[in-house]
């Protein structure tokens, strides 16, 4: 079996978010990046079927040299091989023509993502790779198993699950629980430096729609606090001052 | 020229989402001088699709065929962008649910349109056609420029307030050229829990964390939620733990939240979780600990004890519910 997976390097969680002076580009200073937490499920499971199944697991990641570090950190989780597209990812539609310019020719039998990247949340690569390479796609799984050809998926829905078949290939987007991340070991460290790393120049593709700005949420100013004796208090307050109740 | 929603349903019933979308959709087709449209996929009846008149959609397209009864994003999408085309629709507004999410980027692609997830304000009445969404997982917001023809928003469940804009509106059957390799994903079964309040959907969020201990204590968080018609979340390490599921998890790698009230309750306020319950419209923090960093992102705190702090809630919900009754 021959998988895809498709990752985006990210800021860490912890990262407090700032902006240049006109707020129009986020600030990278000082930050430190990491493999987005959904896809790091994906390639994970990805592992998982191609150890039990046999197979190769490609990462693929838009990106400038400076994402090479991310990439080799998921050479060192276990990917096979690695691709990166020498492009700065602008949005997810431009991330997705440049992801189905490279797969649409190398026969893969499945392509997966992350649910959504932490930094730009736009939830699109999965559904986008699907529709632009003619393949089924499947969002925000919470498990995946593969079996003579096809499989066999959870999707989340509001308050529960769908359970669908489908055969491959197919593309499909990862959340919490579909995997356990794994840490690489030193083992793997060693040998994700001397992997192969194929630099791809990228497509043109036509822009549909751009930020012209970023602005972060007002603080919520001081918090009212209640005696804990007095929780009546809190529920009236919620009632008449805040109407939530 | 005119504003289409996809109206989605479940069970039959529409969302309570389709109604905050129509209501979108209206002042969408105000603000350029035109009409808002509606397609339904699925078996709902005349009737219940004769709701969305209420909140300004005067034409309602239906496509009720049986091949249609189970959702694949695929073929909605496919339906979807031929009633736009149909209709003449420049703007297609749908809620960012999860099959929302499924189903919208497909149709984004076929109608060469550019497509924003998660909005949270309305376009500006100018060329530039800007929506507002939440950004680096609730710790900011980007406003996001839609400069082509063709634009579809999904816009964040629970963010618009549903709006009464009554006028007569027609029901008529819609029969578009769906191909059969739109239908290679086969739904075999849905899961879903009848008497829960669904957490995306949900105003009023009770959510607990390590505080409480273990998963034998989570008795109290339902009965809380169960009083205010609350649908229960936790923190990350909480869903780690395996105590409560991963469907639960609200934070930056969980669910992003925005209901009218969020009660957090043992839950210290790493940033992460904060991320993710950022636009929530009131927050409340119950904590032992007066030092936790939740406190400075919330509305209304009590300092103590968990186990000592919401039995007297449960009781002091109890006695306003007897008395507003």
């Amino acid at each position: 079996m021959k998988v895809l997976v498709c990752i985006s390097n990210v800021p860490d969680t912890t990262t407090k978010i700032n902006f240049n002076d006109d707020k129009t580009v986020f600030n990278a200073t000082g930050v430190q990046f990491i493999i987005n937490p959904y896809d790091e499920i994906a390639l994970t499971r990805a592992l998982e079927l191609t150890e039990a199944q046999g197979g190769t697991v490609t990462v693929i990641n838009i990106g400038d040299p400076s994402t090479d570090v991310t990439i080799r950190k998921a050479l060192a989780i276990g990917a096979t091989d690695a691709v990166r597209i020498n492009s700065v990812a602008r949005d997810a539609f431009f991330v997705a023509t440049q992801i189905a310019a490279y797969a649409k020719d190398q026969g893969f039998d499945l392509i997966l993502t992350g649910r959504e990247s932490i930094d730009y949340n736009g939830a699109q690569v999965a559904s986008l790779l699907g529709e632009m390479l003619d393949l089924p796609s499947i969002s925000i799984l919470k498990s995946l198993q593969i079996e003579g050809g096809t499989a066999t998926l959870e999707r989340e829905i509001e308050g529960g699950k769908e359970v669908i078949t489908c055969p491959l290939p197919l593309v499909a987007s990862a959340s919490e629980g579909m995997a356990e991340p794994r840490i690489p070991n030193m083992r793997g460290i060693m040998s994700a430096r001397t992997k192969p790393l194929t630099v791809v120049e990228p497509v043109e593709v036509p822009n549909f729609q751009h930020i012209i700005k970023f602005e972060k949420p007002e603080s919520r100013g001081q918090v009212k606090l209640v005696n804990a004796d007095e929780v009546n208090k809190l529920v009236d307050l919620l009632h008449s001052e805040a109407k939530a109740i | 020229m005119s504003v289409l929603i996809y109206a989605e349903n479940s069970k039959g019933k529409l969302k309570k989402s389709s109604f905050e979308a129509a209501s979108y959709a209206y002042s969408v087709a105000n603000m350029l001088n035109t009409d808002a449209y509606a397609i339904s996929i699925g078996e709902v009846s005349n009737e219940e699709l004769e709701k969305l008149a209420k909140y300004g959609i005067k034409k309602i397209l239906t496509v009720n065929t049986a091949q249609m009864h189970s959702f694949v994003n695929q073929a909605y999408a496919s339906v979807i962008a031929e009633a736009a085309k149909s209709l003449s629709s420049d703007v297609v507004v749908l809620s960012a649910t999860f099959s929302g999410k499924a189903l919208a980027p497909r149709l984004a692609v076929k109608l060469q349109a550019a497509y924003v997830d998660g909005a949270i304000s309305l376009p500006t009445n100018d060329a530039s056609f800007t929506v507002r969404k939440g950004a680096f997982s609730g710790k900011a917001f980007a406003d996001v420029s839609m400069s082509v023809a063709n634009k579809v928003i999904a816009i964040n469940p629970n963010s618009f307030p549903i709006a009464e804009n009554a006028q007569p509106a027609v029901v008529e059957a819609f029969a578009p050229s769906v191909k059969d390799t739109d239908f290679r994903t086969i739904v075999k079964e849905i899961i879903q829990a009848v008497d829960k309040v669904s957490l995306p959907e949900a105003e009023i969020v009770v959510s607990a964390g390590r505080g409480l201990k273990g998963p034998e204590n989570w008795g109290m968080i339902e009965e809380l939620a169960d009083l205010l018609g609350a649908a229960t979340a936790c923190s990350k390490p909480v869903s780690d733990a395996h105590w409560r599921p991963h469907s639960e998890h609200v934070g930056q790698t969980g669910i992003a939240v925005s209901p009218n009230l969020y009660i957090a309750i043992g839950i210290s306020g790493a940033i992460q979780h904060l991320a993710g319950v950022s636009s929530s419209k009131v927050i409340v923090v119950i904590n032992k600990d007066p030092e936790a960093p939740f406190f400075k992102a919330a509305d209304y705190g009590i300092v103590g004890d968990a186990f000592e702090v919401v039995p007297k809630l449960i009781a002091a919900v109890k006695e306003f519910k007897a008395t507003h009754a």
